[in-house]
């Protein structure tokens, strides 16, 4: 008879079995036999992170800086439930995460026995599938299938519930690899020809092309960035990208228009508005993109590629859909595109020459600048200098939810896949810090920065503890302007500047919360200080907070305001009352 | 400028509702239908009516049948998102007044009343393969296969005849013809 394995021993033997290094978690009594377990592998090294939630978005800034499935660990009861943002988080954007839960013994299940709740019932719509495995025998084929399920087609978290009396239980252990039922989301890969030559043929036709770009193509791994930049140099077509899809293709490209959607820039959202062609390679037409739908680019044709069938035609009908993994997808379409159209670049330069002199003239609008200030620091001029001290470097950047995370997107020029980690579908205040911490474990040496907001780095501060713990030189990168600011702004711009609870009062001294934490804290007031205390932040190897005091009224523009088309933008404060003046901006 | 006091858009033209029967063959495991029906609630998609049981032993294949109505995007969408869920083999769609399908829904009515409107109650159901299940000297329970909205009309006829309890399941459909669903 083989050897007998406890259901503990067979978590870990999955989790070698996948090359996990690290995985991030929180203790209990639900999950004691696991983590008595620990001690005996060697390889995989646990996180201790100061709350579930925080371990969640750790494993989720690891899983996309790395392109590896993050992996949490958490006990029963409350364990779980503060996981449950963390899994949304990740279910919105795309990020795989294994999530393995203890769970109260089998024979007490139902019961409201201690620290029991519903776990698989409350992660159901938040996962891609999840799992009670009620009898040890399944663990290692259920675990070898999670890690299946959450990285193959569109990646997802998922998660595993463990009974502690499984984790006890003793069997042999088989992993079979079989399994090659379809996995759902898991498409053939096989792009036809004729799907390509189509979406060839409308690329030739248009003499206003726009491609417009998202996550999937960061998710499909960074060959996929390396092809988008090659189709974009063959087509010399204008690029846009969603949120998620900052890095992809170079931010400092001039065939780059920026981010689109609500904050995005004038010319990305009048090209997409007045474009004959739009070619949407792994974006999924999300509301902050499209405004208001039925005037939504009304006179392209649309092409949609994307590994998701559910995702195509679900906001926005399209004229071509593909469904198709992006690297596969480009593969194809470069290389036939390199076959049928020798100097297409030059020889369309003509068809495409006005549509460039449009977007020039958009571009003229300089929707990015604002009105700087030589007594408090702007927000957006912060970011700018951060990026200008930094950039010579290998950053990765996380951000919280709000203002800070708009500027960061709008002024930090991202020039690799896999460097920026935000909250786009859920908007999660609180998750760039714990993020950090994921992507400096991921990414030893390099260095990580979170551009926070004071309210937000508030929610999951705890996460320092743990920076500090493993000695994670994380960067929190404070805009300090004493307001929920997104909220704030929405209060000004259209609840009459009833500013009802979006100050908080009482913040703490983030510069003494950072030593009593064992790390390095500074402060910058004025403007002629900032460069020197980025710098110095940016060379001290220890987690650090850092204060950025800015301007507390300053808004985030351009905006698309709520329910309008593309075309209607907001480019500054005066644009509320008036025509568009550009006059008193100055970009630094 | 316009003021919308919202951070979200208005809801744009919607498209015309459309019944349709969607028929899923799921794994039959533990938490599958909290899943369907959990799929259903959370997006919004309305369910009229569901039926759900285990059709192949060996393979634990159960087949659920959901009548629901909505524009063709969101039909399309319910058939993607539940292509998507894991235990879920196939999904098949029709509309409810497709020819080539049979639909049917079973109900069982308890009447109790005098003679007479038995009698009667017995003539109103037998154009719905009535079958009498249970007799007692003033009642009876009867079996009928029909679609909904002849179901819907017998009970509303039955009602002053003496109707006092009725039990209906949800519709299952079948292709005519040698053909199976795809
Ligand atoms: C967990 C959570 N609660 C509430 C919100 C709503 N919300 C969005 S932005 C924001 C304000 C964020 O303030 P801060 O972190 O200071 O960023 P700022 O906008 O000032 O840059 C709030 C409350 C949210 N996104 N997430
Ligand atoms: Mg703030």
């Amino acid at each position: 008879m083989g050897k007998l394995f406890s259901g503990a021993e067979i978590v870990f033997k999955v989790l070698e079995h996948h090359k996990v290094e690290h995985i991030f978690g929180y203790p209990g009594g639900a999950v004691l036999p696991i983590y008595d377990e620990l001690k005996n592998h060697k390889t995989i090294k646990h996180i201790l992170a100061r709350h579930e939630q925080g371990a969640g978005h750790a494993a989720e800034g690891y899983a996309r800086s790395s392109g590896k499935p993050g992996v949490m660990l958490v006990t029963s009861g409350p364990g779980a439930t503060n996981a449950v943002t963390a899994l949304t988080d990740a279910y919105m954007d795309s990020v795989p995460i294994v999530c393995i839960s203890g769970q109260v013994p089998t024979h007490l299940i139902g019961t409201d026995a201690f620290q029991e709740c519903d776990t698989t019932g409350i992660t159901r719509p938040c996962t891609k599938h999840n799992w009670l495995v009620k009898d040890v025998k399944d663990l290692a084929r259920v675990i070898n299938l999670a890690f299946e399920v959450a990285t193959t087609g569109r990646p997802g978290p998922v998660l595993v519930d463990i009974p502690k009396d499984i984790q006890f239980k003793k069997t042999k252990f088989v992993l079979k690899s079989k399994n090659k039922k379809k996995l759902n989301g898991k498409v053939n890969d096989k792009v036809s020809i004729n799907e390509v030559d189509q979406v060839i043929n409308l690329m030739k036709k248009s003499s206003k092309p726009v491609f417009y770009t998202g996550g999937g193509v960061i998710n499909s791994g960074p060959e996929a960035s390396k092809l988008l930049r090659e189709l974009v140099s063959l087509t010399g077509f204008p690029i846009t990208s969603t949120l998620q899809g900052l890095g992809a293709y170079p931010g400092d490209d001039p065939l780059f228009l920026g981010m689109l959607g609500m904050h995005g820039t004038y010319e990305a959202n009048n090209a997409m508005y007045n474009c004959d062609l739009m070619i949407n390679i792994g974006a999924r037409f999300d509301d902050r993109i499209t405004g208001k739908v039925d005037e939504f680019s009304p006179k392209s044709k649309k092409i949609h590629v994307d590994i998701d069938p559910s995702s195509i035609g679900k906001n926005i009908k399209v004229d071509l859909a593909i469904v198709s993994d992006v690297e596969s997808f480009l593969k194809t379409l470069n290389k036939r595109f390199k076959e049928k159209n020798k100097d297409f670049l030059n020889s369309n330069k003509s068809n495409i020459s006005t549509w460039w002199k449009d977007i020039d003239k958009w571009r003229q609008k300089k929707s990015l600048n604002y009105k700087n200030s030589k007594e408090v620091i702007k927000p957006q001029y912060a970011v700018q200098r951060l990026y200008e001290l930094s950039k010579d470097k290998d950053v990765y950047i996380t951000t919280e939810v709000g203002q800070h995370q708009m500027w960061a997107a709008q002024h930090y020029k991202f020039n690799k896949p896999n460097r920026w980690m935000t909250s786009g579908g859920l908007g999660t205040m609180g998750y760039g810090l714990p993020a950090a911490v994921g992507v400096q474990v991921a990414n030893p040496g390099k260095l990580v920065i979170d551009i926070a907001g004071e309210a937000s780095v508030l929610m999951t501060m705890q996460e320092m503890s743990t920076a500090v713990q493993y000695k994670l030189p994380i960067k929190i990168f404070i805009l300090n302007n004493q307001y929920m600011g997104m909220v704030r702004q929405w209060q000004e711009l259209l609840h009459e500047k009833n500013y009802s609870e979006s100050y908080t009062a009482a913040l703490p001294n983030f510069v003494k919360l950072a030593e009593a934490y064992g790390c390095i804290g500074i402060q910058a007031k004025k403007p002629d200080e900032l460069d020197e205390k980025i710098k110095e932040m940016i060379n001290v190897n220890k987690p650090v907070i850092f204060d950025c005091l800015v301007d507390p009224m300053e808004n985030c523009f351009p905006m698309i305001p709520s329910g309008k088309p593309h075309n209607q933008m907001l480019l500054g404060p005066e644009d509320e009352k008036e025509e568009v003046s550009d006059e008193g901006k100055t970009l630094v | 400028m316009g003021k919308s006091k919202s951070a979200y858009s208005e809801p744009g033209k919607l498209g015309k509702l459309e019944n349709h029967i969607i028929v899923v063959w799921v794994d039959n495991e533990a938490g599958v239908l909290a899943r369907v029906a959990g799929l259903f609630s959370g997006r919004g998609y309305n369910i009229e009516s569901l039926a759900v049981a285990e059709v192949d032993k060996k393979k634990h294949i159960s087949r659920i049948t959901i009548v629901t109505s909505g524009t063709p995007q969101v039909i399309e969408q319910i058939k993607l998102q539940l292509r998507k869920l894991i235990p879920v083999h196939k999904v098949a769609d029709f509309k409810s007044n497709d020819q080539k399908i049979l639909f049917k829904e079973l109900a069982l009515i308890k009447i109790v009343s005098s003679k007479k409107n038995r009698e009667k109650a017995r003539k109103v159901c037998k154009k719905y393969n009535s079958i009498i299940l249970d007799k007692s000297k003033n009642s009876f329970v009867i079996q009928v296969t029909a679609l909904r909205r002849d179901i819907d009309k017998l009970i509303e006829t039955l009602g002053p005849l003496g109707l006092v309890s009725a039990s209906r399941t949800g519709a299952v459909a079948m292709t005519r013809g040698s053909e199976i669903f795809k």
